[in-house]
């Protein structure tokens, strides 16, 4: 205020240099650094694993099965399906339920009550469990207690439960996103709770809850931990072809590759590396596509 | 267009007051012969709180309703309670009652759905749906079981609106697409399409600027030919020129320093603008309120 009064006194014209400033610019600096460092480890892991798996990126990885004796002529189809597979099952198993999970503590709960609460801090907690744990989880109740065995949809039930939190997470997200006023709106018209669900809410939710699912799923991809546990180990020289067959998956696949002592299956593990990068990658763009193309503006 | 409709209120208060109602009648709106709702002693709690106290009103068929006051005296939570939209705020609850044709809105056996059928609402900010601007008018029919004779309905409530000129082209466009002014007539028009008997508009104008506001003021007296229309406002002139009665609520403070709305005075508007009987009416209606 007396800075004004003094200029309209004075009737010198305003200054409009201020003081320097050289926080601003170092903390830019910071973040720029820190952008550096994540890109370029991530590059060169991409480089390091293409230069390395160069010489057998061709198409006996997907055309041959692994081969323990000749690997010259090994390649990786088993896994390839096997993972194919097992993420389309978990999809199958883990997104009707994690959504319609995500619609009941989002839509129909009422948050004062304690078990709604309760249930809300567990899935919270569940998300957190190691992988390991769910693979410990599959090998006692789903293998052995149900018995299932060690087939392709006991490894998907696994993975299922152990994105199921991250899947039910993102949808919570996605639903909330949507603003009450569309609710409101569409319940004044008459519409009962689940039409006002069914055709305003979850259209509007979709895209939120499809990237969040995929982001789930592809984290289930690389999982060898839980898989190690549920006997994926073997040497599994067909693609699975019923839901009770044996299988193997691409890290597991992997793991055993870089195990062997000659060199020529370390390079088979650096292309099926980048198989499964390759797979990563394009379930990401889906997921980034599906938010660019169905983004809601209100 | 302000003139005749005050003639056809003056005319209710000629006509002699139906039997039935003549409690209400008397104590809710002096003279109103036909109608839609009354309200009596009706309080409403959000928990403990009790928001409004005892207010007691009679709301005239095919009438426009003004309710006026300042921010936070309840003129929301009583226009809610005609179509049971606070069912859906966790806690809300009322007492008294409000009588729809004579019918209790909050007996046990009726349904929050079917009211909502028969009596629409339009929001303060508007609120188009992310779809076609036609599927923003079909939506409700269409929840409501209406498969056939879309196409009419849409353009019938579209013109009703005063919309169907500006969008007929571009039906198919995202109602998000439109101005401000356009999707307050879109909700509008929404609402319309369900042929309900009641509009709630609840400061339909307030994020619009004056040339909007100007037309849905003006589709506002066209509709009070076919829909009973109870408004909220915070803008004087806006309840003065669209309405036949208003009314003036405001907040009372309690022995324990507890704020409560309360409706301080109804009326014609004619009368509520030029001789108000209560002292806080004038004092709000000149300016000198806060
Ligand atoms: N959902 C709610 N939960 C709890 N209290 C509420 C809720 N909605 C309104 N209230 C309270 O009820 C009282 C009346 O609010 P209301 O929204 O009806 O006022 P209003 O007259 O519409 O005000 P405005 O003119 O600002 O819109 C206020 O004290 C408010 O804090
Ligand atoms: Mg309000």
């Amino acid at each position: 205020m007396t800075a004004v009064t003094d200029r309209e006194a004075t009737g010198a014209p305003p200054r409009l240099v201020g003081p320097r400033r050289p926080l601003e610019p170092a903390f830019r600096l910071t973040l720029l650094v820190s952008l550096v460092i994540a890109v370029l480890f991530l590059v060169i892991l991409l480089v390091y694993v293409v230069t390395e798996g160069w010489p057998r990126l061709d198409a006996r990885l997907w055309e041959n099965f692994p081969s323990r004796l000749f690997p010259e002529r090994a390649g990786a189809q088993s896994a390839i399906f096997g993972t194919v597979y097992v993420i389309a099952l978990t999809a199958v198993f883990c997104i009707p339920i994690g959504v319609m999970t995500a619609i009941y503590l989002e839509e129909y709960a009422d948050r004062e009550r304690w078990y709604n609460r309760i249930i809300e801090l567990n899935i919270q907690n569940l998300a957190a469990v190691p992988s390991i744990v769910y693979g410990i989880l599959g090998l006692g109740i789903i293998a052995r207690g149900i018995g299932l065995g060690i087939t392709l949809i006991t490894a998907a039930l696994t993975l299922s439960l152990l994105v199921l939190p991250v899947v039910i997470i993102a949808a919570r997200e996605a639903i909330r996103a949507v603003p009450n006023s569309i609710r409101q709106g569409s319940l004044a018209l008459g519409a009962t709770q689940w039409q006002t669900i069914w055709r305003q809410v979850l259209p509007a939710a979709v895209p939120g809850m499809a990237t969040g699912a995929i982001l789930a799923l592809s984290r289930a991809i690389g999982e060898a931990a839980p898989l190690l546990l549920l006997g994926a180990v073997t040497h599994i020289t067909f693609s699975p072809a019923s839901l009770t067959d044996s299988y193997t998956v691409l890290p597991i696949q992997i793991f055993n590759w870089i195990k062997e002592p000659e060199a020529e299956f370390h390079t088979l593990a650096a292309a099926a590396i980048v198989i499964l990068l390759t797979i990563l990658l394009a379930m990401n763009s889906v997921a980034i596509w599906l938010r660019n193309r169905y983004q809601k503006r209100w | 267009m302000t003139e005749p409709r005050q003639g056809t209120a003056k005319q209710d208060e000629d006509a002699p007051p139906v039997q039935t109602f003549l409690r209400y009648t008397h104590r809710g709106a002096p003279g109103l012969a036909d109608t839609v709702f009354e309200v009596a002693d009706l309080s409403v709690y959000y928990g403990d709180y009790e928001a409004v106290r005892d207010v007691t009103m009679a709301i005239g068929r095919r009438q426009i309703t003004a309710m006026i006051g300042p921010s936070g005296c309840g003129k929301s939570t009583v226009l809610r309670c005609f179509n049971r939209m606070n069912d859906l705020i966790p806690g809300a609850r009322v007492s008294g009652k409000i009588t729809y044709h004579g019918e209790d809105l909050y007996a046990p056996e009726v349904d929050a759905i079917e009211v909502r059928r028969r009596i629409g609402m339009v929001f303060q900010k508007p609120n188009p749906f992310p779809k076609s601007i036609y599927d923003n008018i079909a939506y409700g029919p269409r929840v409501n079981g209406v498969r056939k004779g879309l196409d009419d309905i849409v353009e019938e409530a579209l013109r009703q609106a005063a919309l169907w000129d500006e969008v007929k082209d571009k039906l198919k466009e995202s109602g998000l697409s439109l101005s401000g002014g356009q999707q307050q007539r879109l909700c509008i028009a929404r609402t319309i399409a369900i042929k309900p008997e009641v509009i709630l508009m609840d400061e339909p104008c307030s994020a619009l600027d004056p040339i909007a506001t100007a037309k849905i003021e003006d589709l506002m007296h066209g509709l009070a030919q076919d829909f009973t229309i109870i408004i909220v406002t915070h803008n004087m002139q806006q309840a003065a020129r669209v309405s036949d009665r208003t009314a003036f609520f405001t907040a009372d403070v309690d022995d324990q320093g507890v704020r409560h709305g309360r409706l301080v005075e109804y009326d014609l508007t004619g009368q509520i603008f030029t001789t108000p009987s209560d002292k806080r009416t004038e004092d709000y209606i000149t300016g000198r309120f806060g």
